[in-house]
């Protein structure tokens, strides 16, 4: 067979030591991240006064009670919804999805409601077990009104997501509002890790194992990510796969909610940006997307501790405005790119 | 041998496939033509258990497909449907190892990349293999997709329209390859094809279906002429022979 006349543009083996060393700066990034967001407080915890202060002093006990537990779940949640969004992106095959451009974060946050009201006294685990539940039926009924949008109408999905989205929440907002509950849903629509303190954030590590099953499961999905008559010409039982995703989602956008509220955008914009540098094999994508995730997060929540300091700023505001930004070059490069 | 007996379906009250009974595999190519809407891609989507049947029952190598393993098929049959669009970002080279899904599930062995490689040489996509598909032409693209069905390394391949939106030149090569892969590698490839000449010159075998039914079943020679093409076609079509060929004419 005849070659072809066009020759390859960048020689591959200069790109993927770039690719490496971006890998490198995120990992970094990540643990300076981390270790800053450790002394980043209020009260006065720094390597001297734990050094000077020894085990028994308030900067150690500070320390293992808020900052550790602060900055473990940060990392978590960035992680995960990332590879919520990531996934998400997957089973749909649109770039313009995660949890809150789906309906899914709304459905959670109808179902922790729902707990609220009729088991006012169950434990935060089983709130977000509900939660769960609810973001499961939430990503099913997506996934069922998405089926008639053509696939190539790659803005109408998150469109009609997002109403969806808005019907979902119009309910909820009903509700808490008959029923003198407003406050406490606000708690979980600004996000953010100001109550976050050891003995009340355990449950982001549930998110972290759906980092690991996504992480197991990630050719899987990837080969849903190629469509089902593809998936099932490999073999597949795409059902199934399908349904280990919704859970994967399910429960990471409600284990998110439970522990730091409603955080936008994050799931739409890591997955997109790691898609620009490496691609979409799910196997590659999921420790990047992770990675850049939770960088991303951790860097938000120091600047949404800082620019008022004492005071803070919820999370969620940092991460709307960064994260808007983002979605708004990743949208218009995506034009240009003629799809 | 890929068999299919009595299959019938429907889409709302209209059979689309009615009741064919036909088998595919003796010959090294074979191609399937016919009008828009005779239902050639509906019996591929049947064979490659995409569709379940309303009627009858579809077999590759004795094995039911409606009851065997997914996993299994997808060792002896691939199907290629036709105007694949995968909108995630993959390079070549991840295209064609998802290939060996059905072997390796995922974790790739010694002669799971030998596969790899091989595809990847046969199909002369080595300077591309890291290039993701949407930097792709049209035929680089479409030879990255049966690089992708040659790595699964199926005895039966089946290509729903290889040909669309390929200009004459990739057109040639992509049949020259369904050639080669029925004659060096022993494969049996069933194709769809919409341009009768392709199909003569390139196949050893063609069947013409219409409103859902087999219509004509021989040999390319025999399918060449002018009332058997109008009777498929509903048109006039001269056959002329051309360099001891013949050559349907149907340009008006």
């Amino acid at each position: 067979m005849t070659t072809l006349t066009a020759t390859p543009t960048s020689t591959p083996t200069r790109m993927r030591s770039r690719r490496t060393w971006v890998g490198v700066l995120i990992g970094v990034l990540l643990v300076v991240l981390a270790v800053t967001s450790l002394f980043v407080g209020v009260s006065d915890v720094t390597p001297a006064s734990l050094l000077a202060g020894g085990a028994q002093s308030d900067a150690a006990f500070l320390l293992v009670a808020s900052r550790i537990p602060r900055t473990v779940a940060v990392v978590l949640v960035g992680a995960s919804l990332g590879i919520a969004g990531l996934i998400l992106q997957m089973l749909v095959r649109n770039k313009f999805v995660e949890p809150s451009t789906t309906g899914v974060t709304e459905f959670a946050t109808l179902g922790m409601l729902v707990a609220m009201i009729f088991f006012p006294g169950m434990a935060v685990f089983g709130k977000m077990g509900v939660a769960a539940v609810f973001g499961l039926i939430g990503t099913w009924v997506f996934l069922r009104v998405v089926r008639f949008v053509p696939v190539r109408q790659l803005v109408l999905v998150p469109l009609v997501g997002l109403m969806l989205g808005g019907v979902v929440e119009a309910v909820t907002t009903f509700f808490a509002y008959r029923l003198d509950l407003l406050q406490s849903l606000q708690q979980w629509s600004l996000g953010s890790f100001a109550s976050v303190m050891q003995g009340r954030y355990e449950l982001v590590w549930v998110a972290g194992l759906m980092v690991v099953v996504a992480w197991v499961a990630a050719d899987r999905f990837s080969v849903i990510g190629l469509g089902e008559e593809f998936a099932t010409n490999l073999g597949l039982d795409y059902r199934r796969v399908v349904a280990i995703g919704m859970v994967v989602v399910a429960v990471i956008t409600a284990a998110v909610l439970v522990t730091a509220g409603m955080i936008p955008f994050l799931g739409l914009v890591v997955p997109n940006v790691v898609s620009l540098i490496i691609g979409d094999n799910v196997r590659r994508a999921v420790p990047w997307v992770a990675g850049l995730g939770a960088v991303f997060v951790v860097a938000c929540d120091i600047l949404a501790r800082v620019v008022r300091f004492p005071y803070e700023i919820p999370l969620s505001l940092v991460v709307g405005i960064i994260g808007a930004a983002l979605f708004l070059w990743l949208l218009l490069r995506k034009k240009s790119r003629a799809h | 041998m890929i068999t299919l007996d009595n299959v019938t379906k429907r889409y709302g009250g209209q059979a689309v496939v009615d009741d064919v009974s036909i088998t595919f595999g003796a010959e090294g190519v074979t191609s399937l033509i016919g009008p828009n809407g005779a239902g050639k891609s509906t019996l591929f989507a049947l064979v490659g258990r995409l569709i379940a049947p309303d009627a009858g029952r579809v077999a590759v190598d004795g094995m039911d497909v409606a009851t065997t393993p997914s996993a299994q098929l997808a060792k002896v049959l691939a199907v290629l449907r036709q105007d694949n669009q995968v909108a995630a970002r993959l390079t070549v080279q991840d295209l064609v190892e998802f290939g060996r899904f059905p072997h390796s599930r995922g974790r790739l062995t010694v002669v799971d990349r030998d596969h790899v490689e091989r595809a990847i040489g046969y199909l002369d996509l080595d300077p591309y293999r890291q290039r993701f598909l949407d930097e792709l032409s049209g035929g680089q693209r479409q030879r990255a997709f049966i690089a992708m069905v040659l790595a699964q390394d199926t005895e039966y391949v089946l290509l729903d329209e290889p040909l669309n939106n390929l200009d004459l030149r990739h057109m040639t090569e992509i049949m020259r390859l369904v050639r080669q892969m029925a004659d060096d590698l022993g494969k049996r490839v069933v194709t769809v094809l919409h341009d009768i000449n392709f199909a003569a010159t390139w196949s050893d075998r063609i069947v013409a279906m219409r409103d859902g039914a087999v219509v004509a079943d021989a040999a390319a020679r025999d399918i060449m002429r002018p009332e058997v093409l109008a009777a498929v076609y509903d048109t006039s079509v001269d056959v002329r022979e051309i360099d001891g060929r013949p050559v349907a004419l149907y340009y008006g």
